[in-house]
């Protein structure tokens, strides 16, 4: 049953759709306003020089200086970015989903015990200071496992997978004993085709992470051959800062190096037009993956 | 003997699954804990990892010198500042915006808006710091072409202390909003639309509605989010600050982490950055346990 609509219920109606709508724009303008900063000309920049909306002869000088040259620097961190991205993400992949697995077996002596194991660091950690000791004493740093290695598991999503492994009835996996399989077959042909959901889920939050991750990739790292776009980037930002422009100097040409504002701008564009590719298909499982987790707890 | 003999025998096969995660979790995250014991020595960058074990120990010193440092306040206030105005805005903000949603009728209105709302969360913060710079840039940035256009001066935004940590505040909402709104339309899908319609009868408006019960209807969800949110209230937001401060804002956006990312890893005093390290992590554990407690005091699950 509806009820009709009253003036005011219809005034608000149309103010929320009003509302909505100006919070819609203001999550794209500054994307927007980036996008057309980027294709504005050094000559119009040097000419104008303030905001501009439309270019009056968009250029593509800033892509240019960055894809260009022979240095191929960005081409390069987008290898190491893919890199990354892949490698990373199966390797999280097998770790989280093995200990979920295994903390999933409500019948294995210890497993509240290895629970703990995983929980704690969830808590309390060393802080950046030792972890920097551990990782360069293993001399991960200056390598690119350095974005790799440390970060096998994140205990929240591990924990979130082994409470959807413990929804699969384990009468599934006795009469697959019954019919003499091993565990090992157990695992690959019942459990790993039936946790598929899960796992893409997973999967594609530790490959954002992955892909956006550039922290320890700046900090536990001098080697610019090593760089993922995202500490490119970063590097493209601090422009006005004169410590940087020798790092720029290095891995682009700068005799032509067109305004920074563009500049910025282009870099902007060119790290971000990945994620907005694959936004529309990965959105819906991270929706999802948040549900199951907020669930859970 | 025999019984561990007979456990092994019957889940040795799991054990050894495990094995990678339990040395790859000792390594990385339980090593590093102990390693924590650094804040007690006067560990150098040279040193070995054998000589950082057989050092001596030379007590609070470090603790004792960061608590009596004039900084040692300043970060306290800008770490607690800063988290506590993103709370005070960037937590109601989701909650506003899913009521608003979810009065919205039409299906492609209210998905494209949700889409378009969760992209920020998608962003690494070097693209959420590389925005801000461009739209608050002092040459050709769109907020100064604004205050330009409304006759004002064009200002340096970011590099100025009373414009610092508003910037901050208002690029959390930014990003967080649309994302934090999914749990709360999700408990509001769950709520039973004949309430709303028995409230429509009694002529309840929509004010009244979403007081009694709408919001009633999340509360849990709204609790809990708070809970998490004062466990990890001395994360300020690390990377982001990181990313957006200049020495001219240091007074209002130094933060305990900045703190020790500049006097561990740029000015290698390893064991003292690892001191006030130790020190926040104490302090946020204390946190956690105490709002974990206050959850079960309310009666909710909790963290755990």
């Amino acid at each position: 049953m509806r009820i009709k609509a009253t003036p005011m219920e219809r005034l608000f109606y149309l103010g929320n759709y009003v509302f909505l709508i100006v919070v819609s724009l203001l999550f794209l303008i500054p994307f927007i306003s980036v996008l057309s900063t980027s294709f504005i000309s050094t000559a119009e920049w040097a000419r104008r020089g303030n905001f501009v909306l439309i270019p009056e002869a968009p250029t593509l000088e800033a892509y240019q200086f960055l894809f260009g040259g022979s240095k191929g620097t960005v081409f390069n961190a987008y290898k190491i970015t893919f890199f990354r991205t892949i490698v990373g993400t199966v390797l999280c992949l097998t770790f989280t989903g093995l200990g979920a697995y295994v903390l999933a077996r409500r019948n294995l002596p210890g497993r509240t015990f290895m629970t703990l194991l995983v929980f704690i660091p969830m808590v309390f950690s060393g802080g950046l200071i030792p972890f920097y000791l551990v990782v360069d004493r293993l001399r991960l740093t200056n390598t690119v496992w350095i974005m790799i290695t440390p970060f096998l598991v994140n205990p929240w999503w591990l924990l979130i997978m082994r409470n959807f492994l413990m929804t699969i009835p384990v009468e599934l996996e006795e009469a697959a004993l019954m019919d003499g399989a091993n565990p090992l077959t157990v695992l690959l042909r019942v459990y790993l085709p039936l946790s598929m959901p899960a796992l893409t889920t997973i999967g594609l939050f530790y490959a954002v992470w992955h892909w956006n991750g550039w922290f320890y990739a700046a900090v536990f790292n001098s080697n610019r051959d090593l760089y993922p776009i995202q500490v490119i980037l970063r590097s493209i930002l601090y422009l006005g800062d004169a410590s940087y422009r020798g790092d720029l100097g290095i891995m682009f040409e700068p005799e032509m190096m067109p305004p920074a504002q563009t500049l910025k701008a282009a870099m902007i564009i060119v790290t971000t037009v990945p994620i907005l590719l694959v936004y529309p298909f990965i959105q819906r499982y991270f929706v999802k993956g948040l549900l199951i987790g907020g669930v859970k707890g | 003997m025999t019984e561990v003999l007979r456990i092994l025998r019957k889940h040795g096969f799991y054990y050894l699954l495990f094995l990678p995660v339990a040395v790859y979790l000792i390594i990385f995250k339980y090593v590093p804990m102990i390693g924590i014991m650094i804040a007690f020595k006067d560990v150098t960058p040279f040193m070995s990892m054998g000589e950082i074990v057989t050092s001596s120990f030379i007590g609070f010193k470090h603790f004792v010198n960061f608590f009596n440092s004039f900084f040692f306040w300043d970060l306290m206030e800008n770490t607690l500042m800063i988290s506590i105005y993103k709370t005070l805005w960037s937590f109601p903000a989701p909650i506003l915006l899913a009521l608003l949603i979810n009065e919205v009728h039409n299906t492609y209105f209210k998905r494209i808006s949700q889409t378009i709302s969760y992209l920020p969360h998608f962003f690494s913060m070097v693209i959420v710091a590389g925005l801000v710079y461009v739209v608050f840039g002092v040459q050709g940035g769109l907020v100064n072409h604004l205050v330009v256009l409304t006759g004002g001066e064009p200002q340096h935004y970011l590099g100025d202390p009373r414009w610092f940590r508003t910037i901050l505040v208002g690029t959390t909402v930014w990003q967080t909003v649309g994302w934090g709104s999914i749990l709360y339309l999700a408990a509001m899908a769950g709520l039973n639309p004949e309430t709303y319609e028995a409230a429509n009868i009694d002529g309840a408006s929509k004010i009244q509605q979403v007081r009694h019960i709408t919001l009633p209807g999340i509360s849990h969800v709204i609790v809990i989010l708070f809970i998490f949110r004062i466990g990890d209230l001395l994360d300020a937001g690390f990377e982001q600050i990181l990313l957006l401060y200049s020495p001219s804002v240091y007074e209002v956006a130094d933060i305990i982490d900045t703190y020790v990312y500049r006097a561990g890893l740029l000015n290698l005093k390893y064991s003292f950055a690892s001191a006030v390290g130790l020190y926040k992590s104490i302090l946020a554990l204390l946190l956690l346990l105490a709002a974990n407690k206050f959850a079960h005091f309310l009666g909710h699950q909790g963290i755990w």
